[in-house]
């Protein structure tokens, strides 16, 4: 392995390594992220080098391993080169097919292909599919080039020409100004000008001065940054690289959720390829600027996110905040100058310093510049990653992008900002979505959680959820978030539970506000979100909970009841069968009932009822009816023909 | 044996600043659990008190005081599957392990935790058993999932 010293050591290798491809071979990549994984891709990925080896294509086919290509509900997914066909929902009983027609053959088998539920029409092209087309994808699209486990893929791609730019071409301070004047707003959640944190540290007094990138994506419901890192960790290396120099600063820490293993696998091996080419270590590209790199895991706790207790954390001791009156900027790990950010923040970096900070603020709104990803998940029919230029609307991003809500479901609020954001209500969908827009909406960008959620959820119930996590994950330290918290949950246990109280809602406003004022970091800070929102914009669900001890969205179990209808059941047993606690009476041709002393309101006989019954009844504010008696139970079956499709017999 | 292990670990970690953290997660890894044993040998060696370990290892869940089963589940409650209905597998799993999150079975077969988010949110509701990520699951199929070990 050869050590580079110089630019033109890079530029030439970078020479080398795109004079060896061919550009007319083919390759198959595929998605080996961890969503793909839970799909089974691994079969998939051990088929082709089967079926490669099989038809004696060794040495003539090449397979890319990528990171996460964002369109995880259509998954495995793999892309053909030259040609770019992209195939979704792939099978290991697909492989065969694929190598023989679409490799060999150039033939596009159709029925891999993306078909637009709307149209029905079938997308050869990435750009044809709708997901993908209305997309900006700056950061995300190389995943599906480069092969994360591969630093020459990332250099054939351009990798590292923005640190040698950096580093030859510009003194730190215009690496400053160039970040700077971009604009850039940190994309973990507070929205603070990157540039303007740099300088802080550049400017405070101390040595050494550390950069830390925060993948603690503990954010439950958000995948951008495990994206990111798996698919593309050089990227958030160079962008690393390049900080420090700008800042002066020697070491640097990486932070990532232990919970995300090949994030952490990956990029410990771009750390090693990094530092075997000298882009990394002493003397980075024979410039004189030395910069180490560590990867600390992180033990599983929210609140360690927050960029204080993250670097207590580093120090080894518990992640808990401290009062922020000195910036960690200016005293931060071991009370040195540290400048820490999102893994999407340093990712943006080299793009920047390569394009320039003019190109940089041509996208995005005025207060918020270039694109951001967002994990589109919940009731929504494309989830996946999703990178849009700020002041995208949420509407344009759900539907547009997202396809809509699930089986044709009604929307009902957007939760953006993960648990300490807001649930955001139809009537303002049609708003831009950047750090400002969101904030003047009650909830926050955040790192970029979107959940979508449908008619069927109660809202009540999400920000017990919410307020929940909250609690659990508070540290305790501060007494309004620790004991706040815990108030406002025994409330919306109590409300969802069907024991509401008339003063409820006004001690919650209450507790709200009193926390969000009060607590020492952000977690408490913004933990008031979920209530206040659903408290503004889905009152009516706390007063049917309360008054009329009616779950609207027929969630809360406590307040639900499920019942056969007899005039629909047709006796098939399914629901009998599969009831865990065997509070269901019936037999065939005899009606079922369901016992409601045993009912322990799992939902199964719901879930299972057949489509074509749909027997099985959700009631909630009123008593349930009483059962027919035994002898009306028994059913008259016609001869033939009127048995549903999802019968057993 | 048990010491010459957690030896061989900290022995990596000699001469480091603040490796607490990572030192508890490697022994964790490797015992599955942090004995207390460990917890002792590492104040003895590196002169850390042993309410400072015993306080990071109580404050984070990726560190477990108790020993922990032969099948680790990790049941998804982030947001995602939480609205695509994961307390509903979580009820199941509860019910067919007969144990609560966090608790291990009593033949130490299973260990149940719930964990804040798997990150594979489009193929809600996710559970995680040794490792392996299983997605699109429903109370029905958990049961069928879980009766595939021993």
């Amino acid at each position: 392995m050869k050590r580079l010293r110089s630019p033109s050591d890079l530029e030439q290798f970078r020479k080398d390594i795109l004079n060896k491809k061919d550009p007319e071979r083919p390759a198959i990549a595929i998605c080996v992220s961890t969503g793909c994984e839970a799909l089974g891709v691994k079969n998939v990925l051990k088929s082709f080098q089967e079926e490669i080896e099989k038809q004696n294509l060794q040495g003539k086919i090449d397979i890319k391993e990528t990171g996460c290509l964002g369109f995880c509900e259509k998954g495995p997914r793999i892309v053909i080169y030259p040609e770019e066909v992209y195939y979704f929902k792939v099978k290991v009983a697909d492989v065969s097919e694929i190598v023989s027609k679409t490799l060999i053959g150039k033939e596009v088998i159709e029925k891999l292909l993306y078909t637009d539920p709307t149209t029905g029409k079938t997308a050869r092209r990435l750009s044809e599919v709708p997901f993908y087309k209305y997309q900006n994808r700056l950061l995300l699209d190389d995943n599906a080039k480069v092969n994360p486990k591969k630093i020459e893929d990332y250099i054939g791609l351009g990798g590292y020409s923005a640190l040698a730019k950096a580093f030859f071409q510009m003194t730190p301070d215009q690496v400053l100004d160039e970040v700077k004047k971009s604009k850039l707003r940190g994309r973990g959640g507070g929205g603070f000008p990157t540039g303007r944190k740099w300088e802080s540290t550049r400017d405070a007094v101390g040595e050494p001065k550390y950069v830390i990138v925060n993948c603690d994506e503990g954010d439950p419901g958000a995948f951008m940054n495990r994206a990111l890192m798996e698919g593309n960790p050089h990227s958030i290396l160079e962008g690393l690289i390049i900080g420090a120099y700008a800042i002066g600063a020697s070491e640097g820490f990486i932070y990532v959720r232990q919970e995300y293993p090949l994030a952490v696998e990956n990029m410990q091996l771009a750390i090693d390829q990094a530092e075997e080419y000298g882009l990394l270590g002493k003397d980075i590209l024979g410039s004189g600027f030395d910069f180490i790199v560590k990867i600390h895991k992180g033990a599983g706790a929210f609140v360690s996110g927050e960029s204080s207790a993250l670097m207590t954390a580093l120090e080894g001791k518990v992640g808990e905040p401290r009062p922020k009156y000195v910036h960690t900027s200016e005293k931060g790990v071991w009370d040195k100058p540290s400048t820490l950010n999102n893994v999407e923040t340093w990712a943006n970096i080299p793009l920047i310093i390569n394009k320039g900070a003019k190109w940089f603020e041509s996208i995005g709104t005025e207060g918020s510049k270039g694109t951001k990803i967002f994990a589109l998940a919940g009731k929504v029919n494309n989830t996946g990653l999703v990178e849009v230029p700020m002041g995208m609307t949420l509407r344009d991003i759900i539907y547009k992008i997202g396809g809509g809500i699930q089986k044709g479901k009604k929307f009902k609020g957007v939760q953006t900002g993960g648990p300490s954001g807001g649930v955001i209500p139809e009537q303002y969908l049609d708003s831009p979505v950047d750090f400002d827009e969101l904030t003047k909406l009650g909830s926050i960008m955040g790192s970029g959680g979107m959940i979508v959620m449908d008619e069927d959820t109660c809202m009540v119930d999400m920000a017990r959820y919410f307020v929940n996590f909250l609690c659990d994950e508070s540290c305790g330290k501060c007494v309004p978030c620790r004991e706040g918290l815990k108030q406002a949950r025994k409330i919306l246990k109590r409300i969802v539970a069907g024991k509401g109280e008339e003063e409820d809602v006004s001690k919650l406003q209450e507790i709200a506000e009193v926390t969000s004022i009060a607590s020492l970091c952000a977690l408490g800070q913004t933990a008031a979100n979920p209530m206040l929102t659903t408290l503004r914009y889905f009152n009516d669900e706390y007063e049917a909970h309360i008054k009329e001890k009616k779950c609207p969205a027929l969630v809360c179990k406590e307040l639900v009841s499920y019942y056969i209808d007899p005039a629909k059941c047709r006796a098939c047993t399914l629901c009998f069968r599969n009831c865990p606690v065997d509070a269901i009476e019936g037999e065939r041709n005899k009606i079922h009932i369901i016992d409601q002393e045993k009912c322990t309101k799992c939902g199964t006989c719901f879930e299972v009822c057949p489509p074509a019954f749909r027997a099985v009844d959700r009631i909630s504010g009123e008593p349930v009816p009483a059962p027919v008696p035994e002898e009306q139970r028994f059913l008259k079956r016609e001869k033939k023909g009127n048995k549903g499709k999802g019968a057993v017999d | 044996m048990t010491m010459d292990r957690i030896d061989k670990i900290i022995d990596k970690y000699l001469d480091e600043e603040g490796v607490l953290i990572q030192l508890l997660l490697e022994i964790q890894r490797d015992f599955n659990w942090i004995p207390k044993e460990a917890i002792k040998r590492i104040n003895e060696r590196l002169k850390i008190p042993v309410s400072q370990i015993y306080r990071v290892a109580s404050f984070y869940t990726g560190l477990s005081l108790k020993p922990i089963g032969r099948h680790l589940v990790r049941v998804c409650a982030g947001t995602a599957c939480y609205v695509r209905g994961g307390p509903r597998v979580l009820d199941s799993v509860e019910r067919i392990l007969e144990v609560k999150s966090g608790e291990t079975t009593d033949d130490l077969k299973f260990t149940l935790e719930t964990v804040n988010c798997l990150g594979c949110c489009a193929l809600g509701p996710v559970i995680e058993i040794d490792g392996q990520y299983h997605g699109k699951l429903t109370p029905a199929s958990v049961e069928k999932l879980l009766s595939g070990y021993d």
